[in-house]
């Protein structure tokens, strides 16, 4: 391909940047001085430069972090490193919130206004930032921009930061030399405007889980976590870290995802598929190279468990991965962590490298890619395309990713918490497992509470828990509502909560486990408020690439907004019947599991929670 | 739209794949594996609408009119690119098909200036669509609004008015022109562009949900991008959304005829490649140069001397109304 790159020249900070992660250029054919010895016979870049555009979000991260957004001269280079058209960078650009593509200022606050922490506290921190910083970056739709942001500091909402067990929060980033991202738990007014106007954020409170059963000798899932020191090798070995790898390598492959078959363990992400089958089927492929991907780009409003995991328990979680890319044939596992949880990246780097060092993995190797705020990159395919540097827009199904997955090939892709029943599983065998549970949901599950609880945390539970005692645990004490499985959930009614926590249960009860999320709504909370946060929210994060969502999740909104403004088209019965319309043909006919949910809470509002009868009348 | 799998005309024969047999609304058929359910309804004499789906692109799937449903399925399926399977029951006109079909118009016409987008008028009489059911539209936004959008951030539309992409024409260049708020997003252009066709890469889509919009980098005008004109962008488009200035031009002045046009088929002169040229002719003027879809030398493509450098044959501005006594 013949590519025109852009003439404008990067400045010399942005150059640093992408030479930090590339290295640097080879000729002037990939952005170098002119005059090398490569310049004069040969045409580099081609095909050997197109493998690389799985660094193309990579690149584009250097510079946000560097220089805090992308400019024209700073995204040719990019182009010119690795043959992207710069058309195609810029559509890449364009897709991630986190990444700037007009001058924006170095210190920014991303302020969580999301479901859980808007009832806790958001409002108030923002209008303080609004007093003392200026309105927030936003685009206005018919005018100039509301603020460029080109100042010294700025802020923006944004969605659910995984944070709600200590809503409100907030994320700090920082461009320059040397970066700075800090997740911010319980932010007060004060707080945010302090970590901003004098540059000073304190320290990332997203490690210091709040963990309820701390210790509690029950624990699977969570028993190292907030006992055993998350950065050390040495403490998850004495622990009991890499038995399981050890025996599973003794055991051989086969008799892992016997034993998996046996735990009848089913994935915690939210499509419940079992694990076993998965990894049979990928095994048995005859195209190589194998991948395995671990989803850690947990995004869903109210869910913060894979958080926990990662930040507490990383050994945990490399070992697992580990076992799976034995299991299944793959030499490289890619984890996908969500932009909004550096120390996430950072603790869990730190187990690889310390593993790496200790020759525990073998010649299996763990890359860590980094998600750049786009909520639609935990559906699996999107999650593919982001890694190959791309725009993380669904991929249709079939083929599925056990035989067409990361960069074509038979991919593996695991939930961080699926993977993390893997270690139990090996360690006790399938059927020892098995015995935790129900029938058809085996083993303990991690439940996300938050809203209005007295002790809001990750909770591990056996499967079979009734949501009554789990609430109790929590300190609900007077739940009007309740969201189960996040904004792509439904919500339950306060009095629904005989219900037993297995997915067969929640299926029977037309609602969901989904991700794990239990948020409470107290007789303060403002329901309506809520769900219209949650269609505001999907029409934020559609890809924009079939039309029932993209065009859908905005007339879901518009209908809840005239409701609300009292103006509707027809009167409330009218607008229930549209959304409902607008709604099956968004579970029908999208391409995606974010546009096929994309009503699911709303639906549940209306017809369980019957909250605009009272409004209609 | 034909019914012909033209891609098939311009590829070497490959050796016959194992049939597959199943239903489509009740009658059965066999068919080559790795059909769609859209050919194989073809081959019953069943049209399934499309509208992202075009015989000589690599199929998106993106707008969903197609879907068909299949018995067992949770969600329907997109006839154009889903691939047949033994024993599948499919329904092309269910009460759930024909519902999300209807939807898919309502907020593609509630969104989208589709007043030049052949055949859509009829589709939307067909299903019963009534795309004012959401409110008037909003206001149109300023030229280069929607371009600076942030992903991940939106305002909502005043209560009671729907959002939509109007904005003004982007007429950047002389010789076509980019009117977004006629713009489906169905990736035809971006493909006929990309690696589909021209490899050219001029465009993409960007931005993110209803702000997704096709564009170049920083949303340049075309002469700072990669275009090279060869227009094959225009020769997909579905609504009239690229256009060259020629048309664009005479429909402005309301001087645009198709009634009375003439298409003649003739060779283009320029090089030897010989493509086939289809020239439109109004009142003794050309207004337009295509390429059948169904050629196998060009499925459709020119390069920009036989799409666009024919005014040398008729007087300055002719084309634009001008000119002619
Ligand atoms: S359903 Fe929504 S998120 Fe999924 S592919 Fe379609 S537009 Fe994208
Ligand atoms: S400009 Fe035309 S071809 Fe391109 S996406 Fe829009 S409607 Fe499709
Ligand atoms: S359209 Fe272009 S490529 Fe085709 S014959 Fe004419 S000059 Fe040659
Ligand atoms: S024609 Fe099939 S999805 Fe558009």
């Amino acid at each position: 391909m013949d590519i025109r790159h852009i003439d404008a020249e990067p400045t010399a900070a942005e150059r640093d940047a992408i030479d930090a992660l590339l290295g640097p250029p080879a000729s002037s054919w990939d952005g170098g001085e002119r005059g090398s010895e490569r310049d004069a016979h040969t045409a580099v870049g081609g095909a050997a430069a197109r493998e690389q555009r799985h660094l193309l979000v990579p690149a584009l991260q250097a510079l946000q972090q560097r220089i805090g957004w992308i400019s024209e001269g700073g995204m040719g280079y990019v182009c010119r490193r690795l043959s992207v058209p710069p058309a195609e960078a810029w559509g890449v650009a364009t897709f991630y919130a986190l990444l700037a593509t007009a001058p924006r200022a170095k210190r920014v606050l991303h302020v969580c206004d999301d479901i859980a922490c808007r009832n806790r506290g958001a409002h108030a921190i923002e209008h303080e930032l609004e007093r003392t910083c200026g309105a927030a970056i936003a685009a206005e739709p018919r005018g100039e921009r509301v603020a460029l942001g080109e100042g010294d500091v700025a802020w923006m909402h944004s969605p659910c930061l995984g944070m709600c067990d200590h809503a409100p929060a907030a994320l700090y980033t920082e461009a320059g030399e040397s970066p700075r991202e800090v997740l911010l738990g319980n932010v007060t007014p004060s707080s945010a405007v302090h970590a901003l106007t004098r540059h000073d954020p304190g320290l990332d409170s997203s490690g210091t889980a709040v963990l309820p059963q701390r210790g509690d000798p029950a624990l699977v899932l969570l028993a190292r976590c907030g006992t055993v020191d998350p950065t050390s090798l040495d403490a998850y070995r004495t622990a009991g870290g890499f038995e399981a790898l050890a025996r599973a390598r003794a055991k051989g492959a086969e008799w892992v995802i016997a034993q998996l078959n046996d735990a009848r363990l089913v994935g915690r992400g939210g499509a419940a598929f079992p694990t076993g089958r998965k990894w049979e089927a990928v095994r048995a492929r005859p195209e190589t190279p194998h991948y395995l991907v671990c989803n850690a780009d947990e995004s869903e409003p109210g869910t913060f468990k894979d958080r926990v995991l990662l930040t507490q328990d990383p050994f945990a979680i490399v070992e697992a991965m580990t076992i799976a890319g034995f299991a299944t044939g793959c030499n490289v596992g890619f984890l996908y962590v969500r932009a909004e949880y550096p120390l996430a990246a950072v603790r869990v780097q730190n187990a690889i490298d310390a593993c790496t060092a200790a020759q525990l993995l073998g010649d299996f190797r763990i890359e860590i890619r980094r998600g750049a705020g786009a909520y639609i990159c935990g559906e699996e395919t999107a999650l593919f395309e982001s890694i190959e540097g791309k725009r993380g827009e669904p991929r249709s199904k079939p083929p599925f990713p056990v035989h067409v997955g990361l960069f074509g090939k038979p991919t593996v892709v695991n939930n961080v918490e699926t993977l993390a029943n893997v270690l139990p599983i090996v360690r006790l065998g399938g059927a020892a497992y098995a015995a935790t549970g129900s029938q058809g949901s085996t083993g303990t599950r991690l439940f996300c509470l938050s809203g209005a609880v007295s002790r809001p945390g990750v909770y591990e539970v056996p499967f079979g828990t009734m949501l009554r005692d789990l609430l109790a645990m929590a300190g609900a004490t007077e739940p009007t509502a309740i969201l189960l499985g996040g904004a792509a959930g439904t919500f339950v009614r306060g009095d629904e909560i005989d219900l037993p926590l297995t997915l067969e249960d929640a299926r029977a009860a037309g609602t969901t486990l989904g991700s794990g999320v239990v948020m409470v709504c107290g007789p303060g909370d403002d329901l309506h408020d809520m769900v219209r946060r949650i269609a505001g929210f999907f029409r934020d994060e559609s890809c924009g690439q079939c039309v029932p969502c993209r065009v859908g999740t905005v007339r879901q909104e518009e209908a809840l907004h005239r409701i609300a403004a009292g103006k509707t088209l027809g009167g409330v019965a009218a607008e229930l019947a549209l959304l409902d319309d607008v709604g099956v043909a968004m579970r029908d006919a999208s391409i995606c599991g974010l546009g096929q949910t994309a009503y699911s809470a709303v639906e549940s509002a209306i017809k369980r929670l019957r909250l605009y009868e009272e409004v209609g009348r | 739209m034909t019914a012909t799998p033209l891609v098939q005309l311009a590829r070497p024969s490959r050796p016959a794949r194992p049939p597959v047999a199943l239903t489509i609304d009740g009658q059965s058929c066999t068919v080559e594996e790795g059909t769609t359910i859209l050919q194989a309804a073809r081959s019953l004499g069943k049209e399934i609408p499309t509208l992202c789906y075009l015989e000589t692109l690599e199929p998106v799937n993106a707008c969903r009119l197609c879907v068909v449903e299949i018995e067992g399925a949770r969600v329907l399926a997109p006839a154009c690119s889903r691939a047949v399977e033994g024993g599948m029951k499919v329904l092309t006109a269910s009460a759930r098909v024909r519902h999300s079909r209807r939807l898919v118009l309502e907020l593609l016409a509630s969104s989208v200036d589709l007043s030049t987008a052949p055949g859509l008028a009829e589709l939307i009489d067909e299903y019963g669509a009534q795309p004012a059911r959401f409110g008037e539209s909003a206001p149109p936004s300023n030229d280069g609004v929607r371009d600076a959008s942030i992903p991940g951030h939106h305002v909502v539309a005043a209560p009671g008015t729907a959002a939509t992409v109007a904005q003004p024409v982007k007429v950047d260049n002389e010789l076509y022109v980019r009117d977004y708020a006629k713009c489906i997003l169905c990736y035809k252009c971006v493909e006929a562009c990309g690696p589909d066709h021209q490899n050219t890469f001029a465009i993409a889509v960007a931005g993110r949900g209803f702000d997704a919009r096709i564009s170049t980098e920083f949303a340049v005008p075309l002469p700072g991008s990669a275009c090279v004109y060869c227009g094959n962008c225009i020769a997909v488009c579905p609504t009239g959304a690229l256009m060259a200035t020629s048309e664009h031009e005479l429909r402005a002045a309301g001087a645009w005829k198709p009634e009375v046009q003439q298409t003649t088929d003739t060779i283009c002169p320029y090089c030897g490649v010989g493509c086939t040229l289809s020239l439109h002719v109004q009142d003794n003027v050309i207004v337009k140069a295509t390429s059948p879809l169904e050629n196998d030398i060009t499925l459709g493509n020119l390069c920009v001397k036989g799409r666009f450098g024919w005014q040398f044959v008729q007087p300055k501005d002719a084309a634009a109304g001008e000119g002619r006594d």
